[in-house]
């Protein structure tokens, strides 16, 4: 499950796959005409379009198959880098690139690209980069307000507009197909003839109707975590899974079983004030993430899941099972059980048959030893490390 | 020999769209340029005044983000593959040459200040905006960021509205 960084790529291996990828970028660039400071200005005097082209070609493409890849559970949406949101600074930093933009006739990623096949203006654009770059550094304490005004994190537009990501990115690109459209009239009005780059016009139909499609489809394609987590409930009481008993669970416990894995179901809270030794706490939206991949996915450990009840622990197990895995089991009778028949152990009746008593002497000890144990765990207990969003961003 | 023509703009925009998504699925982050010129602007800084960096906020707080070493950046590593790879694109199109690209109805003089002005405001704007068109705009777009969404608007609506005023640096006439 991606992203491979860091987990199946190291961070010295990915500065060099950093190189590889900027080889590629400054190729496509270059390629498509983004060297010359005419072309990219020709967007804003209605000549050439080729910018928005590019660019909303682009990065619908990229939108769609990172919708896609979230959906069917290959690329973990919440380790991904977020661009944060600080709308002020946003929006001001955005029109103060639009000037330079029209008065430079670049952008820095684009000067870069020029300056490399010799482009003089684009080597002083980049120059000009540095500068503005260290205006901003020495003047931090008076940018430092509007730098850091509205900060709304880590926020995606669908969460700040209340869509669905699906039905957004479809709007994105029912824009961005209709702006094709709207521009390439514009382009010929202006210019007074076709756009000679623009064909064969077969290509780039099939091609912008291939993205239209796939766009449509993001729509009616519900997220597949929202659609278990859905289904988990109703589905819940039927789901063969194996199951451990109480009993089971606290000898191996008392045993202090390595291949034994707990994934604790239960809030955060709950799981500071009690947990069980070597239990990692998780939501159900976590199920989905990378981390609990890195635990379920381990062939040679048990896994289980507890939860307050049972029925809880069977939600877990049927998106788990969904999800392709089969290496864990299930409390019997949830944690409310084995508080009750383990931890807090009484037995209210004389045991009778050879099979009752070998119990009772069980948890009788358990009863006496299991207490301490769980205090121990949770005083040398290292705060597990979670895996956290990449850092990005310029 | 002359230049080939270049790409069909829907067809890079697609190539540049899957480079964007492949990059996302190995690093989980976007591409982007303005980045690696805070590093240099910073490293710079760092080995000409070490002592003002120390005293500074801006400087500190990158500082102790990067374990001390700018440049040790993965936009640095990636804007020198951009290098690289437009340069190889030029060589194989035959549009290496040196030249300061303007209309005929501009000064040398004037294009040299405004490509200088230019890269001075995207600069300072990259930084308000945490990243350019690539580092923002684009990105920000694949992931569906709020910010990035609003600082793409930003830029091409800053540049539409701005456009009139500088028509006489890039249209001949000045229409």
């Amino acid at each position: 499950m991606g992203p491979l960084v860091p987990d199946f790529i190291g961070n010295e291996l990915n500065f060099v796959v950093a190189i590889l990828i900027g080889i590629g970028f400054g190729f496509i660039l270059e390629q498509a005409g983004f060297s010359t400071s005419k072309k990219l200005v020709g967007l804003f005097y209605g000549y050439d379009f080729t910018v928005l082209r590019v660019f909303f070609t682009a990065g619908i493409t990229a939108m769609i198959g990172v919708v896609a890849l979230g959906h069917f559970g290959m690329l973990d949406l919440s380790l991904i880098y977020v661009n944060p949101t600080f709308l002020w600074s946003a929006i001001v930093g955005g029109l103060i690139m639009g000037l330079g933009f029209v008065i430079g006739g670049f952008c820095p990623g684009t000067s870069v690209c020029a300056a490399a096949i010799g482009k003089i203006d684009a080597m002083i654009f980049v120059l000009g980069g540095f500068i503005g770059v260290f205006i901003f550094a020495e003047g931090y304490p008076m940018f430092e307000e509007l730098y850091k005004a509205e900060n709304l994190g880590f926020i995606t537009i669908y969460d700040l507009t209340g869509t669905s990501q699906g039905l957004f990115a479809f709007g994105m690109t029912t824009m961005a197909v209709g702006a094709f459209w709207f521009t390439t009239w514009v382009e010929k009005k202006v210019n007074k003839k076709e756009n000679p780059e623009l064909q064969p016009k077969k290509i780039y139909l099939g091609l912008g109707l291939t993205l239209f499609v796939l766009g449509f489809f993001t729509l009616f394609m519900p997220e597949r975590r929202t659609e278990l987590l859905a289904d988990a409930s109703v589905a819940a009481t039927s789901v063969e899974t194996n199951t451990m008993s109480v009993d089971e669970l606290a000898f191996r416990l008392l045993d202090k079983d390595k291949k034994l894995q707990i994934i604790d179901l239960r809030t955060a809270k709950e799981f500071d004030k009690f947990s069980l030794p070597g239990a990692t706490n998780m939501t159900f939206d976590e199920l989905f993430g990378k981390d609990a991949h890195k635990v379920l996915a381990l062939k040679h450990k048990k896994t289980l899941f507890i939860a307050n009840s049972e029925a809880d622990e069977r939600k877990a197990a049927f998106i788990a099972s969904e999800l392709g895995y089969n290496n864990f089991s299930i409390l019997e009778g949830g944690l409310a059980t084995f508080k009750k028949e383990i931890l807090e152990y009484k037995s209210d009746k004389e045991p009778t048959t050879r099979q009752e008593k070998d119990t009772h002497i069980f948890r009788v000890r358990a009863a006496k030893e299991l207490p301490a144990l769980i205090a121990a765990a949770k005083k040398s207990a290292a705060p597990k490390k979670k895996s956290t969003r990449v850092i990005g961003g310029c | 020999m002359n230049e080939t023509k270049y790409m069909n703009p829907y067809l890079a925009g697609f190539f540049l769209g899957l480079l964007l998504l492949i990059t996302i699925f190995i690093t989980g982050r976007g591409l982007g340029a303005s980045g690696a010129v805070k590093s240099g602007v910073i490293a710079t800084v760092t080995s000409v005044a070490p002592a003002h960096t120390q005293d500074s906020k801006f400087y500190s707080e990158y500082m102790k983000e990067h374990d001390d070493n700018p440049l040790k950046n993965w936009l640095v590593f990636e804007v020198l593959g951009v290098i690289f790879g437009a340069f190889i694109s030029g060589l194989v199109s035959n549009r290496l040459n040196f030249t300061l690209e303007k209309i005929p109805t501009v000064t040398t003089k004037t294009r040299v200040i405004t490509a200088l002005i230019g890269g001075a405001l995207f600069g300072l704007g990259s930084q308000l905006g945490r990243g350019c068109t690539s580092g923002s705009a684009l990105s920000g777009m694949a992931v569906l960021s709020a910010g990035g969404l609003i600082t793409m608007f930003a830029i091409f609506g800053g540049a539409y509205a701005f456009a009139w005023f500088f028509r006489k640096l890039w249209l001949e006439g000045g229409k």
